[in-house]
């Protein structure tokens, strides 16, 4: 299964999202990162482009809803249906908001990378 | 961190004295006992606090004569409340503040940038042209308040604008003082506020040091920092030896100007990071100190001893404390604060217990402050200098440390220097490997942490809450700005960017045609776009396959 793994907005906070892919490789996945500061619409060009199975985005922050309501405006204009999950600083009353909006899934900051692997192996089976 | 790579010490080996053996992050093995035969060859013996190489200080009494500088951060949304602030500040007799800055002027975009939507006044002050830094500063004595910028990618811009405004209001610049963080390097390894590619991000940087050696020079206009090197993954040996080489690349680039190090070193200043092991940490800083006054000396051949100190903020680092049981981050935390003072730290900054989940409160705020105090008024931490000097272990650790260091510099050389290491991504790569092992040791339990993966204890989940954000205060920014845009001069403001951009094709120190922009109320975007013409865009490697 191939992953995108996501920078969008301004926030250069990295650590997490590049652990995350050190895991996912580790874990048998094909990752490909966008690197910093990406538009929605160039994450969404890049995840056409590599043919991949699920996009993550990785915020911190605070700005998840904005940038997670515009993901959604992008796959339905484009019509595509790519599964995509947010992770980051995602407060808790948040987390509903944005599988409301779309989001397969939202893992707050304390989540464990086996959690996130865990959770992509079901998407990989209902793909 | 990585046993293979074994460094031991003298003294009784854990073989000798069949017990496990124990490795500090950094991979150094730490021997159970240590005798005098440990620092028999160390030059510590001949080491005074105040004398070269400064292992044990750079003052000769250190504390006794005046305590650590408390600093604590704190962001404001607008240049009108950062102006509050300030008159406050001033009438409370506090003489100093950070600035920050919201992330559309960290990274060169004004506020009515499509891409700085929902982030205008975030994370600090919004600031497009020199008029917000006329309002942020109304009324206030720069010769009675020291200000420090936390700007990098458009440090040269700001720093231009503060320059102007002091100009503007009649200062004398040659005495005026501050600071500016303006370390780039490490913010393509993490932190991410990076604009031009690397190399001509070190060029403005030296620019402004050139600039301010001839025309600010009480301003301080560098802070290396280690510090968010470490945060994102780097030992404690890699922290000191990768801000070392970078303060060498601005350094370097300096000389080439025309600056002798004697006018530059000295105000050069390092902002480090303070988690993990106890002693490893202070060895850290006791190395580092001796090592960077040696290059400074033997490489550089400074004459005064003042261009050889290690100046440096040692702060308790964020990366140590825990969103579990949070209270325990308070005690963290005064670890950190000993650690920095057993290290002869010049300022001292401390993380809020509650900061990895929330906004500080005033009463966090006043128990990171409270801790401090505490150390300083009835712990008698700064009754002597160096009270550690001597100790068999601590000054065997020291000895290590200042070769490791040395060593991991070399390494960075193989790497055809600092400025190509960090471009090629080769730095960014080992520090995100160390960072996912660290994480996966915590997450497994190979790396104990209290709370976390020990002693845990069922508890309510933290919620993580953010700075309430209000989108009128975007539009109230952009509206300004519109203003500005309609009253100043259309045709000065074409004529300034265009010779922006004519010195940055001609390799001129763009500092003094950025002043006259600014002063003419040249936007920070506008600014960045006549730059990006010339020099284009940095490319992130990405090494993940």
């Amino acid at each position: 299964m191939k992953v995108l793994l996501a920078k969008p907005g301004l926030d250069g906070h990295d650590v997490g999202v590049k652990v995350l892919a050190h895991g996912l490789i580790d874990a048998g996945f094909n990752v490909v990162y966008t690197g910093l500061r990406k538009s929605i619409e160039e994450i969404v060009d890049m995840a056409v482009e590599n043919k991949v199975d699920i996009i993550g985005m990785s915020i911190l922050s605070g700005t998840h809803l904005v940038l997670a309501q515009k993901m959604k405006e992008v796959m339905q204009e484009r019509k595509l249906n790519i599964p995509w999950f947010v992770g980051g600083n995602i407060p808790a009353k948040d987390i509903a908001k944005l599988r409301e909006i779309g989001a397969s899934q939202a893992f707050p900051t304390g989540s464990k990378v086996s959690d996130v692997v865990a959770y992509f192996n079901t998407i990989n089976v209902s793909v | 961190m990585n046993a293979s790579e074994t460094k031991t010490v003298k003294g009784k080996t854990a073989k000798e004295l069949n017990v496990k053996p124990v490795f500090l992050e950094s991979g150094i093995e730490v021997n159970p006992v240590y005798t005098e035969a440990d620092i028999n060859e160390s030059v510590i013996k001949n080491e005074m606090p105040g004398e070269y190489p400064f292992t044990r200080g750079i003052h000769p009494t250190m504390y006794r004569n005046k305590p650590f500088t408390i600093r604590q951060y704190a962001g404001f949304a607008s240049p009108e409340e950062t102006n509050e602030r300030f008159q406050f500040l001033i009438k409370n007799g506090q003489s100093g503040l950070n600035v920050a800055f919201d992330l559309p002027t960290q990274c060169g975009l004004d506020s009515d940038d499509p891409r700085a939507f929902g982030e205008v006044g975030r994370v600090g002050m919004s600031i497009d042209t020199l008029a917000d830094f006329e309002i942020a500063f109304k009324n206030i004595d720069l010769d009675k308040i020291t200000v420090s910028l936390t700007i990098n990618g458009t440090a040269i811009i700001l720093i231009a604008m503060y320059v102007a405004m002091a100009e503007k209001a009649g200062y004398d610049i040659s005495k005026l003082r501050g600071t500016a963080q303006n370390d780039i390097l490490k913010e393509f390894i993490g932190r991410g506020t990076w604009i031009f590619p690397v190399d001509k991000s070190v060029k403005l940087v030296v620019d402004t040091i050139e600039y301010c050696a001839k025309h600010v020079p009480k301003y301080s206009p560098v802070s290396v920092c280690g510090y968010h090197i470490r945060e994102s993954g780097a030992n404690p040996i890699q922290e000191m030896a990768y801000a070392f080489c970078i303060a060498k690349a601005y350094t370097d680039g300096a000389l080439e100007r025309g600056i002798t190090i004697d006018d530059f070193a000295s105000r050069l200043s390092f902002n480090f990071d303070i988690y993990g092991n106890l002693f490893e940490q202070i060895a850290k800083f006791r190395g580092g100190r001796r090592l960077w006054a040696k290059i400074i000396r033997e490489e550089y051949h400074a004459q005064q001893d003042s261009s050889c100190w290690l100046r440096m903020i040692a702060g308790g680092g964020g990366g140590g404390l825990t969103k579990e049981q949070p209270e325990n981050n308070i005690v963290r935390s005064a670890y950190y604060a000993l650690i920095s003072a057993l290290s002869g730290t010049q300022t001292m900054a401390l993380c809020s217990y509650d900061e990895a989940y929330t906004i500080p409160t005033e009463h966090s705020a006043e128990i990171s402050l409270r801790t401090m105090q505490i150390m300083i008024h009835e712990m008698g931490i700064c009754d002597t200098v160096d009270p550690l000097g001597g100790s068999y272990y601590v000054e065997a650790l020291t000895d290590k440390f200042e070769e490791e260091i040395k060593k991991e510099m070399k390494t960075v050389e193989k790497w055809d220097g600092i400025v190509n290491a960090v471009a090629s991504g080769k730095i960014q790569e080992s520090v995100s490997k160390q960072a996912y092992q660290r994480e996966m040791g915590m997450q497994t339990g190979k790396v104990p942490k209290v709370g976390v993966n020990i002693f845990t204890r069922e508890e309510e989940s933290k919620d993580v809450e953010f700075h309430p954000y209000d989108p009128k205060g975007a539009d109230i920014q952009i509206a300004k700005l519109n203003k500005i845009k309609a009253e100043r001069n259309g045709d000065k403001v074409k004529a300034c960017l265009a010779v922006v951009k004519q010195d940055a094709i001609d390799n001129k120190n763009l500092m003094p045609s950025i002043i006259a922009a600014v002063k003419e109320y040249c936007t920070v975007g506008e600014i960045v776009t006549a730059m990006k013409d010339v020099y284009g865009e940095f490319k992130e490697p990405i090494f993940f396959k």
